[in-house]
């Protein structure tokens, strides 16, 4: 027991760089395997997170964009939105670490971009926006007339009218698609480091240290279900999250007009 | 491959390319599509048979039937299916050693699992040592298709599942009221009747395959990511006649553009298909089809 404490105490901010230096190297006992899995997590949740927030506000925009009027708004977010909905985020990944590698040739500005915290999270920020883009603009076009009638009937117009009445709205109408979204993404921060991105000092993802555990056992019995754990821990949180928000969304609604967020499948980028 | 070729440093830009792009690993690189599509070949029928399957199990009276069918989808669902796929691979390599080893080695008496190792006789080996090249190669491609399968299958059968349930219950009752039996009404009503239902899904989830296809070259195999990494790092002229820097970015980007293309492509010939079974059907698709022909 006091030893599996020293584990964590060596090993639970690993990912990070804090603590042990080396990897445990033979004898793998299973404190070791999940605690390190778990310092990996922290990446995860950083992509996850990160990622999430900052694109949600790119995906309004998309969305606003897709839906307008004017071909110089709508264009480019339709271009936007298919290539990265049209491709597939692994090779998204490995183009975009490459392009950096070039641009760091030419100014030294692009040094920090070839380095996963910064490079793989743009890549996740563009393909979130472009899938949550995507999925708002459809909410955008099922907004029921009346409510933007009735908007109209108030004397409100332009920005207000978006802010207090299209945005809440298209909001409530995409969140159970969006909480999907949420999950896929969280799941997709896994492919991070195996697609050209480099783990500096072997700093990964739960994913990296799973797979490094399996090579290094040949046992690929313990590591993954220890993955699997702890991801399912983290969907559920996600999903009861995304549920609070759910509810807050839908707070004016007589109960049985609640959308309920039932969840799809729409694995794999 | 062309007469010209032979001194590729006196070539202009034009011809440099016409060489450059059709030497022998070229050849493989382009080989590596063909990879893709096979395996895109094999596994869609495949997994949607693993679907088929795993959507009955999940509908069966027999309750552990049930839980299974359950199970095998919702396991999928937590989980990121990079995992599932880095350790199907693992796994099921080991699975067949190890009954190949039960079977042929029955007189062997140490542990299979020795520390961090996982020891099976010779004979058990797959494929065996002694086999060439090719056989190893094979054997890890079916190994791939074998791990899409199960994971497509799993996400087809949750399509299915709900494009089973979808069929009015109505139908079921008149085939029921006809005097036909279970399994009748499963295969003479059901069946039919559920594909135009599950169609969006089984197409969302054909562009969902497609773009899991370069997860290929996790599992080691040769497909197109591991070729343009190979092709497109920095060569000097002291191993090849066509020296060039990295130019991995623009490999990339060529495999960007073929994704994109192919999946643009899917998308139109699904709209057709999905337009063609909307004719005549009691939905609103078809409705809306009757209306605008009237």
């Amino acid at each position: 027991m006091s030893e599996c404490l020293q584990t964590i105490h060596d090993y639970a901010l690993r990912s990070i760089g804090i603590g042990e230096r080396l990897l445990p190297r033979d004898g793998f006992t299973l404190c070791e395997q999940v605690t390190l899995i778990g310092s990996g997590m922290i990446w995860n949740v950083y992509f996850g997170v990160m990622a999430l927030f900052t694109g949600f506000f790119l995906a309004t925009a998309l969305a606003v964009a897709k839906g307008s009027a004017n071909p110089w708004a709508r264009k480019p977010a339709e271009w936007f939105i298919f290539v990265f909905r049209g491709s597939p985020l692994f090779i998204q990944f490995f183009f975009a670490y490459f392009l950096f590698l070039s641009l760091k040739n030419v100014n030294s500005f692009f040094d920090p971009f070839t380095a996963a915290w910064l490079g793989a999270l743009i890549v996740l920020f563009f393909n979130t926006a472009a899938y949550s883009g995507e999925i708002f603009y459809g909410a955008l076009r099922s907004i029921p007339k009346g409510d933007i009638e009735a908007a109209d009937a108030y004397g409100m117009s332009g920005w207000s009218r978006f802010r207090r009445i299209i945005w809440p709205t298209m909001l409530r109408l995409a969140w159970p698609a969006y909480t999907n979204e949420a999950i896929f993404l969280f799941h997709a921060t896994t492919l991070v480091f195996f697609s050209g991105f480099p783990a500096w000092q072997q700093r990964g993802d739960a994913l990296y240290y799973a797979s490094y555990f399996a090579d290094k056992t040949f046992n690929p019995f313990v590591p993954y279900p220890i993955l699997a754990g702890y991801f399912i821990l983290f969907t559920l949180a996600i999903v009861g999250t995304f549920g609070l928000i759910n509810k807050r969304l839908n707070r004016h609604l007589p109960s049985e007009n609640r959308s309920k967020i039932g969840l799809r499948f729409n694995p794999i980028r | 491959m062309f007469s010209y070729c032979s001194d590729p440093d006196t070539l202009g830009t034009f011809r440099w390319f016409s060489c450059y792009l059709t030497t022998g690993v070229h050849m493989s690189f382009y080989v590596a599509f063909l990879k893709v599509l096979l395996l895109l070949a094999i596994t869609a029928p495949v997994a949607l048979g693993f679907g088929f399957l795993g959507a009955m199990a999940a509908r069966a009276r027999f309750a552990p039937l049930r839980w299974f069918g359950k199970t095998y989808i919702a396991i999928v669902r937590g989980v990121p299916d990079i995992a599932f796929f880095l350790f199907f691979v693992i796994a099921l390599d080991q699975a067949f050693e190890y009954m190949r080893h039960k079977v042929l080695c029955p007189d062997w008496d140490q542990p299979i699992r020795q520390g961090s190792d996982f020891v099976v006789c010779t004979a058990a080996k797959l494929p065996l040592s002694t086999a060439p090249q090719w056989m190893h190669e094979t054997y890890g491609f079916l190994l791939a298709v074998v791990t899409f399968a199960i994971v497509f299958g799993a996400f087809a059968a949750n399509v299915l599942f709900g494009g089973m349930r979808a069929v009015p219950r109505a139908q079921l009752e008149t085939a029921e009221a006809y005097g036909m039996s279970q399994r009748q009404t499963f295969w003479r009503i059901l069946v039919p009747q559920m594909w135009v239902y599950a169609l969006p899904g089984l197409s969302n989830l054909w562009m969902v395959l497609i773009k899991a296809t370069p997860l290929l070259f996790l599992l080691g195999i040769e497909d197109i990511v591991y070729w343009a990494r190979e092709l497109g790092g920095t060569k000097t002229s002291r191993f090849t006649d066509y020296p060039h820097g990295d130019w991995r970015m623009w490999y990339f980007l060529f495999l960007l553009i073929f994704y994109l293309a192919f999946t643009r492509v899917s998308e139109i010939v699904l709209e057709r298909l999905m337009q063609k079974l909307t004719h005549g059907q009691a939905t609103s698709g078809g409705e809306a089809q009757r209306r605008a022909a009237a």
